[in-house]
This record gives C-alpha cells, structure tokens and sequence, in this order.
C-alpha cells in the first residue's frame, strides 16, 4: 500500500454569512498518496478551492470548520495554532495561486519575493537566500536569471510570472503542493508549458500534487487519480482511466459528454445550474439537473458504492436494484474503450 | 532623467510666473488703497507715498517693475513697516512656521499610519470603529478649539509645557499636536482604506501562503503598497502646514507667518502679500516634482523614464 502523505476525512465546512449558514464543504473525505498527482474536479462554487485552503489554514474569517479532520503525517492541520500552521506553510505545504498577473507584490523586487520563504523557514541570510532564488529561477525556467532576480514582477509576462509563482512555491521543496487552478488565467500554449514545467519539477523534487481545475483536458494530462467535486461533496473518485473512461455517476458523464471530442457537432452542457448551499437538497445534490434521476434520489443521499479498488460513485444508479440506464453515446463510447483497454492488459 | 527634470523644472518657473502674474492683478482688483486706515494723511503726502513706492504708475509698469525686481531676488518692501524688505519680513518668521508644520505633519502622519493600520488589520471590530470614531472627531473639530482645550487642561491645569509663545522645544509640543491632528486624522483614514484593498488581494494571500508572519506581511507587502496613495496627499499638506497657520500661531503667540499674512492682506500690504503668495507656490510646486519623483521610489510601476522594461 502506498503512504498516505494527506488524509482529509468527513471535512464539513460553513461560512457565516448575512443570508445563513452556507455549507459550503458537506462531508468530504480524500487522501493524497506519495508522489502523485490528484485532481479536484469541478464547477465553479463546488468547493474545490476552500478545500484546499483549509489545508493552508488559509480560510476567511467567516468560514469555520463544522467537523473533520486534515491528517498530514498523522498530525491533525485543523487543530493546529496560527502560528504552528505558519511553519508548515510554504515549507512543507505550498500553493501556486490562479492569477499570476496578481499573485506577485508590485512593489518587491522578485529575488525577494523568492528569497522570502527561505529566510522564513530555512533561516538563511539574504545572500545566500537570493543565491537559492536564483537557482529554482534557473529551474522553472526564467532566462538572463542574474539579471531578472532584480526585476519587479510588471517586468514580467504572464507567462514567467506564473513560473516565479511556481518557483516561490517550490524554493523550500514542499512534500505537498497545491495548484489551484494554475493555468486558468493563461493562454493556452502558455499553458501547456506551464503543465509541461509543473511535471518536470515533480519528479526531481519529488513532491505531491493535488491539482484544483474545472479544466477536463488538464486532468487527463496531469492526474494520477481524480475526485470530482459537486455541490460541496466529493461525488466519484478514481484513477484518471478510470474517471474518464468507466465514469459512473450522471454527473460525471454530463462533464465528459460536454468536452468537445473530434466527432461532436455541438457542446452539450449539463442543463440548470448547482443547488443552494444555504438549504442544501437532501437527497442526491445531482438529481434536479440529472436525466437519470429517481425517487430515491430527492429523498435519500446516496453512499459510495464500490467500482473497483480504487475507483467509487456516490450515486443510486450503482445499488444492486437500480434500473439500467444508458448513458449518452460519448459515455457509451469510452465505456468500450474501457473495457478494449482492460481485455489488452489481460492479454499482457 | 535629466532630461524630465529639465523639462519639469521649466514647467515650474512657467507655473510660477502665471501664479505672479494672476496674483498682481487680482491684489489690484482688492478695494482700498495701503493707506485706507490712515485717513489723517493729507493728499499731497499720500501723492508723495505713492511715488516712493511706485504707485502712482500705470498697473503694467507696476507690474513689470514687480516682475523684474522678483527675477532679481527682490521682493520689495514691506508697506506696514518702514524699510523692512519683505525677504527679511519672510525669512525672519518663516522659521517657525516650518518648524511647527514639519513638526505637525510627522506627528500626524506617523501615528496616521499606524492607526490607519491597526484599523485595517481589524477590520469591522471595535478596533476599527474606535479608530474611525478618532478618525472624525480629528478631521471635524477645529483645530482652534483644540488648540484651547490643550492649552486649558494640559498647560493651565496640569502645567506640563508651556501655555503659549515661542522658546524651546517645550513651547512647540501643544501647537504641534493641535495643527497635527488634522493629518493624523486625515492619513488614518486614507491608510485604513489603502490597507483593506491591499490585505484582500492576492498577493497578501501568497505571502501568507509563504508562512510569513501577520506581522511580516503587513510589515514589508502590505504597508509600501498601502502608503502610494498618501504620497499625493502629504506633499501639498505639508506646504500647506509649513507656510503657517494663522489661527494656531494666534492662539500661541507663535511669530510664524501665517500671521503676517492675513494682516497684510486686510492692509493691503502688496508687496507681502506676493511674496508669502509666491513663497506658498514655490512650494507647492516644488513638492508635487518631489512627489512624484517619491512615487517612482516607492511603485516601480511608475518609475520615470530611464528604468528598463
């Protein structure tokens, strides 16, 4: 069994606000193995990303943990004080933000910005910190380094911004990094760099990534393994082969179905739009929008059925005595793939 | 650089001359001539007045004369005391007006910024509508009245510094307090605003994800970022507190300038009146250049031309 770097159980998380009690995080439970890449998939609002700024300790002020707990080396983050958490941060959990235009101080030069994390954790001084920045500068990828460690960040493209993010991130070699949607706020050739760069410095500094996107053709590029996010909860989680080519909650298949594919003539789109976290349905969250629905769905919340080892769906379509349904013809379609896939391996 | 500041320079001299010029013949415009309180005087003395001091010429040639002579440093003379040129009438008081306004103004904007801070850091708690409550209460009540509640309690009352006039550094401690709480007032509030905006972007929230300290953060990201805004407002406050303050000088007895001023206004003094106008606008002018050439230390953003990128 691989070691468990990250273990999120029965996470359940509100925010105050002037309407109600949002519960924004309704039960969820993963765990980050050692050297892999996790992705959180889903929608906007799904809860990917107050996630995992409950890993940082990095939740507003209105937001309070209901239940749950963070293991990260058999130590619980949520019991930790502010001040303990400030030691983990940026040293052995690390986050690169969405928007590098952003993310980076105008008014510090970037060697500093860099140098930062160092001088916190590492406890160096300044000019053997710099010479560190400049080496992960040369590492991510920036050209002319000397020179550029004293630029300010508007001296910089989108683009390199986005790799200096990626460098103060990784300057203390962190065991866990979080990418919250790194690449949604760059072009898309940009972006594909951006991935390339991200899986070149997981394997020489060997750290473990969970990857927030709402972006499916990131997930299949970058992931190991997938958990799809919907409403608050984790809604199915597996391996990326398994996700997206023997997906079994609706909800899933209506993402799938709306990637555009070489053979489709129109996007589909998943129609209506997410419940209410302030009265959250009781049943499956997924049954107001879901073709497939039952009675059963409004009414009770579905458990996890197991797929495979490695491969779970929250929904009621799984029990023993549901219905068969036929899912759209693209899910159909990856279906078979699957099972040509399988029946190769066997071969093997 | 050298180039800009050439340019901004001559821009400077251009402001001022229009400044003379408006000045000169707005000051005509004012009913009443420099004699009007002294109506004992018989007409041929006051012709006799007039030609000493150029008076009894046509307004342009005044206004030439005035013009040539302030290119040359001569700013005339005083028409309230006899024979005082009014460079000396300025630079013999406008020592103590400098001193108490520089004096106000780092008060006001130290204590500014750390409760502007303070108020940000705790936003939307009792911290923060107490600095606010602060915040108005300095910008609403008049200095004067201030100034003779300080004098009342803690110079009468308590007699810890002295009640008025001008001495050592103990004398400039009640004026300096009540000419600062403007500023304190003022910068408290822009500081509050600045830091609420910066604390909610992201790059604050990178640097608490680089595990730095509240402290920290706000020491070396928040604060810089924070201060832009002020630097446009401190510079012409500063002027503005620097050539004096008439009520506050009054009330302590201070020889500063903003007296002299308002007097020579009433008595039609010209001569006194352009040169506290003119020395008011150099400085005005000469601290936007400043500001601006602060602006390009502190944002690197807008560094003037000669920076790369």
């Amino acid at each position: 069994m691989t070691e468990r770097i990250l273990d999120v159980k029965n996470l359940r998380i509100d925010f105050h606000t002037y309407a109600g009690e949002v519960k924004a995080i309704r039960d969820v439970s993963f765990h980050l193995n050692k050297g892999e890449t996790l992705a959180i998939v889903g929608e906007s609002g799904s809860g990917k990303s107050v996630t995992t700024k409950s890993i940082m300790g990095l939740l507003a002020n209105n937001a309070k943990v209901v239940s749950g707990s963070i293991l990260y080396h058999d130590q619980d983050l949520l019991k930790k004080s502010e001040k303990e958490m400030q030691n983990i941060r940026g040293k052995d959990i690390a986050m690169i933000f969405q928007d590098p235009m952003t993310s980076l101080d105008p008014t510090m030069k970037i060697g500093q910005q860099i140098a930062e994390p160092l001088i916190k954790h590492k406890h160096l001084d300044k000019k053997k910190a710099w010479q560190q920045a400049l080496e992960i500068m040369k590492l991510v990828g920036i050209n002319d380094a000397e020179k550029r460690i004293n630029n300010y960040p508007h001296q910089f493209s989108g683009g390199q911004r986005q790799r200096i993010v990626i460098a103060i991130a990784l300057v203390c070699y962190p065991e866990v990094l979080i990418a919250d949607e790194p690449t949604t706020a760059l072009d898309v050739t940009i972006q594909a760099q951006i991935l390339d760069l991200m899986k070149d410095l997981q394997s020489k500094i060997e750290t473990s990534i969970i990857f927030i996107t709402h972006d499916l053709g990131v997930v299949a590029g970058m992931a190991d393994r997938v958990a799809v996010m919907y409403a608050g909860e984790i809604i199915e989680y597996g391996t990326v082969d398994e996700i997206f080519y023997n997906p079994q909650h609706p909800y899933t298949w209506g993402l799938l179905n709306s990637m555009p594919t070489l053979s489709s003539t129109k996007l589909e789109a998943i129609p209506g739009t997410p419940p209410d976290l302030l009265d959250p349905p009781k049943g499956d969250p997924f049954a107001a929008r879901n073709p497939f629905a039952m009675k059963i769905d409004a009414e009770q919340k579905p458990p996890f059925f197991k797929v495979s080892e490695t491969h779970y769906a929250a929904t009621w379509l799984l029990h023993p005595n549901a219905p068969k349904v036929t899912p759209p013809d693209e899910i159909v379609r990856r279906w078979q793939l699957y099972r040509k896939m399988n029946n190769q391996t066997q071969v093997h | 650089m050298r180039k800009y500041l050439l340019k901004r320079v001559f821009y400077m001299v251009l402001t001022l001359f229009l400044v003379a010029t408006i000045t000169f013949f707005l000051m005509k415009l004012m009913p009443g001539t420099p004699y009007s309180n002294q109506q004992k005087m018989t007409q041929q003395q006051i012709q006799i007045m007039n030609q000493q001091y150029g008076l009894n010429k046509p307004i342009w040639q005044q206004y030439v004369i005035y013009i040539f002579g302030m290119l040359h440093g001569d700013l005339g003379t005083s028409f309230q005391f006899s024979n005082q040129p009014v460079s000396y009438l300025i630079s013999s008081r406008i020592g103590a007006s400098a001193q108490l306004g520089a004096q106000a103004m780092i008060f006001g904007v130290f204590f500014g910024i750390i409760i502007g801070s303070i108020a940000a850091i705790n936003r939307n708690t009792w911290i923060d509508t107490t600095s606010t409550v602060v915040s108005i209460i300095g910008k609403s009540v008049p200095n004067f009245v201030l100034a003779v509640l300080l004098q009342y309690y803690i110079a009468l009352k308590l007699g810890w510094f002295p009640i008025a006039d001008w001495g050592g550094f103990s004398y400039t401690v009640l004026p300096t307090i009540a000419l600062g709480v403007g500023p304190l007032a003022e910068t408290a509030r822009f500081v509050r605003t600045g830091m609420v905006d910066v604390l909610n972007s992201d790059y604050i929230e990178l640097a608490r994800a680089k595990g730095l300290s509240k402290f920290g953060i706000v020491y070396h990201h928040a604060l810089r970022n924070s201060l832009i805004p002020l630097v446009t407002l401190i510079g012409p406050y500063t002027v503005a507190l620097m050539t004096g303050s008439m009520v506050i000088e009054n009330i302590f007895s201070i020889p500063g300038i903003g007296e002299q001023f308002v007097k020579s206004i009433l008595v039609n003094d010209y001569p006194t009146i352009m040169g506290v106008t003119m020395l008011f606008s150099a400085g005005l002018v000469a601290i936007i250049l400043l500001t601006d050439i602060v602006y390009g230390i502190i944002d690197p953003r807008i560094r003037l031309s000669g920076s790369e990128g």
